[in-house]
């Protein structure tokens, strides 16, 4: 077991290489054993986030389908009722209609009714008449009898 | 020298030597030094020479494997750093952050967590002392066998069963623990850390004893620990290649040595690791606040 010179050779080369080791291994390796570190810590927040998105816009999907369903049985029931009124309606503006036309032609009946009525007193005045003046023509004189004969076509 | 140099040849396999000689060899370095009798630097031929060498000696298999195994690994990870994804991870590049997260548990409250150097540290310990001794799982003749034949004699492939090789790596952590110990306290808080501990004022001298040897005594101990189960590991890979003499021995050796080898693998991790663990925990105290 002798020492000599080897030892400051080996302390040299010992040295050199604690320093490259130092200098150019351990470095880039911490870089990315902290890069990875970072990443996979980023990577699990972002799927927990996604989660949480993910739950809320479920909730939400929920939410919006109940409303739309309350709304469209709104609409629906709505719909229903407007087109009772509608028919409602109708059925009202017809029977008022029909009405209508039953008073008038009823007014039209009457006053042809009564137009006809004169025509026919008018036509039986000129036959009595006639017939009193063939009567008469004979005994009475026409014209002394004028106002009695209009008083009688008055009174049929 | 010529006879020797034949020697240690031959020595590559067992039976054309004794046990004694075939371990012998398997303990020499491949040295490169400054030769005293010569009075040149030359490569050693033999022990003798690496004795004689003294401390201007380099074991260059210690410092080319260390180098090879430090580069290899530290290119590796630069390769898998620099296409580093924050995606989906290449099997690689998740090897590289199983490591790396590994290291940052064990630094995890410590005091010294947040200190780069400290990581860097960590983690180039564990890899590296990890990768060399991996080598002694290597068959143990395999490599100074293929270089016998360009040349080199002498070959030891496991850095970490060197004492060079984990003083040099203990004594830069010991240097670190000062540095950081006098930045976090200040020197005066780290010498009074050394002075009034554990017996309060009246006993410096005591104190400084026992805190001294306990300071001197982290890299020593690294070191040696590390040393000495890399250093047993090889010993015992060699004791059973010198049982490789024939049919039967040679297949009992190799149950042996696949039963060691499974056994060393544990031993290969847990020094490594206990290497990292055991640095981290002296850096923890130095980066702390005196009390």
């Amino acid at each position: 077991m002798n020492i000599n010179l080897t030892l400051f050779g080996q302390m040299i080369s010992f040295a050199v290489f604690i320093w490259f080791s130092m200098k150019f291994v351990w470095p880039p390796i911490l870089q990315a054993l902290e890069d990875r570190k970072k990443q996979i810590a980023e990577g699990l927040a972002q799927a927990e986030r996604g989660q949480h998105a993910q739950e809320i816009g479920q909730k939400h999907a929920k939410e919006l389908l109940q409303k739309t369903k309350t709304q469209t049985a709104e609409m629906i029931s709505l719909a229903q009722k407007r087109a009772t009124e509608i028919v409602e309606e109708a059925k009202q503006n017809a029977h008022a209609e029909s009405e209508r036309i039953l008073t008038t032609a009823r007014a039209d009946i009457e006053r042809e009714r009564n137009q006809v009525k004169d025509q026919l007193r008018e036509q039986l005045a000129q036959l009595a008449l006639a017939a009193a003046e063939k009567i008469l023509r004979r005994e009475i004189d026409p014209s002394a009898h004028q106002e009695l004969l209009a008083n009688v076509a008055e009174q049929i | 020298m010529e006879t020797s140099e034949a020697l240690a040849h031959a020595a590559a396999t067992p039976e054309a030597q004794g046990s004694a000689a075939y371990i012998k060899h398997h303990l020499t370095h491949l040295a490169y030094g400054y030769n005293p009798h010569d009075g040149i630097w030359e490569f050693a031929h033999n022990s003798a020479d690496i004795a004689q060498m003294g401390f201007w000696a380099i074991h260059i298999d210690t410092i080319i494997f260390a180098l090879l195994l430090g580069a290899f690994s530290s290119f590796l990870f630069y390769r898998i750093a620099i296409t580093a994804t924050s995606g989906v991870p290449t099997r690689l590049q998740a090897l590289l952050e199983i490591l790396i997260e590994f290291i940052q548990d064990s630094m995890r409250s410590s005091a010294c967590e947040k200190n780069p150097v400290v990581s860097a540290l960590a983690f180039t310990i564990f890899t590296w002392i990890l990768l060399m001794n991996t080598m002694d799982l290597l068959p143990v003749d395999l490599l100074p066998w293929l270089f016998s034949w360009v040349g080199v004699h002498y070959l030891r492939v496991v850095p970490t069963a060197d004492p060079n090789g984990t003083f040099g790596i203990s004594l830069l952590v010991f240097i670190l623990i000062i540095y950081y110990s006098i930045k976090f306290k200040g020197a005066g808080g780290f010498l009074a850390e050394l002075a009034f501990h554990p017996f309060g004022k009246y006993l410096i001298p005591g104190n400084l004893m026992l805190e001294g040897v306990n300071l001197i005594a982290k890299p020593v101990s690294l070191a040696l620990r590390l040393f000495g189960n890399l250093y047993a590991g090889e010993m015992i890979f060699i004791l059973i290649g010198c049982a490789y003499v024939g049919v039967v021995p040679g297949l009992i050796a190799g149950i042996l040595q696949f039963i060691w080898a499974v056994f060393h693998i544990l031993i290969i991790v847990l020094q490594a690791y206990i290497f990292m663990v055991l640095t981290i925990v002296y850096m923890d105290a130095a980066h702390r606040e005196a009390h």
